[in-house]
């Protein structure tokens, strides 16, 4: 996984409650059994007048070309909702995203993105719209600054930094770009153990392992 | 002080803690299907790393697969053959079974689990799905994942999982006739949003619920990944017990004895505490159906679509005039004003055989043949529901009346590609999402119950039954 410390970037604004899976990276746009290939799918409902023909609706902050190289998102509530699909995650990520920065997200998707090493934010409304405000001002020159370790971010430096919470089991995942298969590997001897005492407790749950 | 469910089958899973909110869980079933469990299977074997437990990993086709008659590997979906072909070729190295497509018992996951025995109460499960909620229903630990984690829980057997905080939703009084779980679950999430649940494991229960046969109770929990939750629960009781019984995968002889005395103990104790608590009269509960594009835009039948201006915030009226732009609806109308395209029944919501039944019977009970210029589907969710089906002679009922009788599987409750209504079509479906371009680019998508459906597929406009 890709480990996250810092990033600065172009911020793009996305200011929509409930932006679901299916908006992220429709169905249709996941075409080959692989976590890559995804980025020309991403948002395609609304980047594209017509997503066959891949013709760009220019009134999508996305292909503006200010928000070009747009590297954190910042969305409305409920961010992720839908479908478990990772390719949203892996959508967003092979389009140069680092971080996304919302009121809320869904669960799924918040696990996903920890997975991959994409940060997400979860910031009160208000401290958000500070956010959009200095963005929209100049985004290409108005870049937003994360840091993980501090949990802060930097913004207008007339302005305080804000300082965001995170689990702190997401941050360590995160900063140290750990591999969590490999890690509960490490741990497999309590896992053996368990399933001693459990199939005493519980011997219908385990099926014969022919 | 008491236990909550939730919080009693998170302490049965619970191999170790890993720091104050999350802990290492055992995951004693995993589903899988050819959409992204394929990746996850592909992504195990790339690493050289093997199932665990290949005896508690199964997989089915029913995402991408065609639902036409005569269906093989090939889709109307490009490159869906790849997904197919893959699975099974994933699914033999890694030895874990497969419902492949021309099984007795493929169907959709979340039909064909409980079917088959593989979810059942007390168990935890997990599917990189996020309507793996569904067997909630049972009383089993159920829930969606990505890629990744099925993959960890494929090598390990465990999970790594954030807890959960615990919500209990109450429903006095009992669902009145021809109103269903869908009504009951589509008026939970108009009442508590589409980010209502997010971050708790949501207990349903109450004198509604008890009532609820089995089947109704997959439905509404279902749904509860719509409310953004971890998942949705229901304490097992006899009804469950005797679904259960007898089924491929559950437990025989000494060992069902052993089961059903320790999911007696699967309910939350009296004086449990919850982290938030919902409850709700529904003893006059109308039919619901969904005008905008999120589940939580919902109304009563005959209720007249919202104005903006009455939306509760900011956001809300900028989302409500999306909605409303994209489905074509003008406030203050009615949904019956609109004239209907096509119907849906199907889905891991509503294609049990209990589903069928239901519309088969307003079908036989009116008369009614599908209206003019509507193309209507009826998509059994596995093998063993269409057999069923069949064996009643529903099929019958549906195609004389003007259905399609598919063969099992998701079909278009999402576009992947291949079948789709096309641009601006409106389709009364029995589905669980009305996101935009969910079941096709443009599509106009209105969720309620298969009773709903079938009455305005015939109407050709929205309607609900309200004779029944």
């Amino acid at each position: 996984m890709t480990p996250f410390t810092q990033h600065r970037g172009v911020a793009l604004p996305l200011l929509r409650d409930n932006i679901d899976t299916d908006a992220i990276i429709p169905s249709r746009e996941m075409r080959t059994v692989s976590r890559s290939g995804l980025a020309p799918g991403l948002f395609a409902p609304w980047r594209y007048l017509d997503p066959d023909a891949r013709t760009l609706n220019p009134e999508f902050a996305l292909n503006q070309a200010e928000y070009r190289a747009a590297s954190i998102l910042l969305a409305g509530d409920n961010f992720g909702c839908g479908s478990s699909r990772e390719h949203a995650v892996w959508a967003l990520m092979e389009s140069g995203f680092r971080a996304i920065i919302a009121p809320s997200f869904a669960t799924i998707f918040r696990n996903n993105a920890l997975r991959n090493g994409l940060l997400t934010v979860a910031l009160e409304q208000h401290d958000l719209d500070e956010l959009v405000g200095w963005v929209t001002v100049d985004p290409a020159a108005h870049m937003i600054q994360l840091d993980l370790e501090a949990c802060s971010i930097e913004f207008d430096p007339e302005r305080d930094k804000k300082v965001f919470s995170v689990d702190p089991t997401a941050r360590d995942m995160l900063l140290k770009g750990l591999d969590e298969i490999g890690l509960t590997e490490q741990s497999m001897d309590l896992v053996v153990r368990f399933e001693e005492q459990d199939q005493a407790r519980r011997p219908w749950a385990y099926l014969p392992s022919d | 002080m008491g236990t909550t469910l939730f919080d009693k089958l998170w302490q049965e899973h619970e191999v170790t803690t890993l720091s104050e909110r999350q802990s290492l869980l055992y995951v004693d079933r995993i589903f899988l299907h050819e959409r992204t469990g394929s990746v996850a299977l592909n992504s195990l074997l790339e690493k050289q790393r093997s199932v665990r437990r290949r005896e508690h990993a199964f997989c089915t086709m029913d995402h991408i697969v065609d639902t036409l008659p005569g269906r093989g590997d090939d889709t109307l979906m490009p490159s869906g053959r790849d997904f197919i072909v893959a699975t099974r070729h994933a699914a033999h190295e890694t030895g874990i079974q497969l419902f492949d497509i021309a099984d007795a018992d493929q169907g959709i996951v979340h039909v064909i689990s409980p079917e088959l025995g593989i979810a059942l109460p007390g168990l935890s499960l997990i599917c990189p799905d996020s309507h793996t909620c569904t067997l909630g229903g049972l009383g089993a630990l159920a829930w969606g994942v990505g890629s990744t984690e099925a993959e960890h829980a494929l090598a390990t057997s465990t999970l790594r999982v954030t807890r959960p905080q615990t919500m209990r939703v109450s429903f006095a009084g009992l669902l009145g006739e021809g109103v269903s779980a869908k009504d009951l679950v589509l008026f939970t999430i108009r009442e508590l949003s589409a980010s209502g649940g997010a971050g708790y494991a949501i207990e349903f229960a109450g004198p509604a619920i008890d009532a609820l046969p089995v089947e109704a109770r997959l439905t509404l929990c279902n749904m509860t990944t719509e409310l953004s939750a971890f998942t949705g629960l229901i304490a097992p009781d006899q009804k469950v017990f005797d679904y259960c019984a007898d089924r491929r995968y559950a437990p025989q002889g000494q060992l069902w004895d052993q089961a059903a005395q320790h999911w007696q103990s699967l309910r939350s104790d009296e004086d449990a505490a919850f982290d938030q608590e919902h409850s709700f009269d529904i003893g006059s509960l109308k039919p619901q159906l969904s005008w905008g594009t999120s589940p939580q835009h919902c109304v009563d039948w005959d209720d007249a679509i919202p104005h903006v201006r009455d939306a509760p915030d900011a956001a809300s009226s900028a989302a409500w005039q999306r909605a409303q732009d994209y489905m074509g609806v003008t406030p203050g109308s009615q949904l019956s004003d609109y004239a209907l395209d096509a119907a849906f029944i199907g889905s891991c919501t509503n294609s049990r055989l209990s589903d069928l039944q239901l519309a088969a019977a307003y079908l036989v009970r009116t008369g009614h043949k599908v209206a003019k210029g509507v193309k209507a589907l009826c998509v059994p969710g596995s093998g063993q529901v269409k057999r069923a089906a069949e064996a009643e002679g529903l099929d019958d009922i549906f195609r004389n009346a003007g259905f399609e009788w598919r063969e099992p599987g998701c079909s278009m409750c999402f576009f992947a590609g291949g079948e789709s209504f096309g641009k601006g079509v409106r389709v009364a479906s029995t589905t669980n999402r009305n996101f935009e371009g969910r079941q096709g680019l443009g599509v106009r998508t209105h969720i309620a119950s298969p009773l709903t459906v079938v009455a305005s597929a015939c109407a050709g406009h929205l309607v609900a039954d309200t004779v029944a």
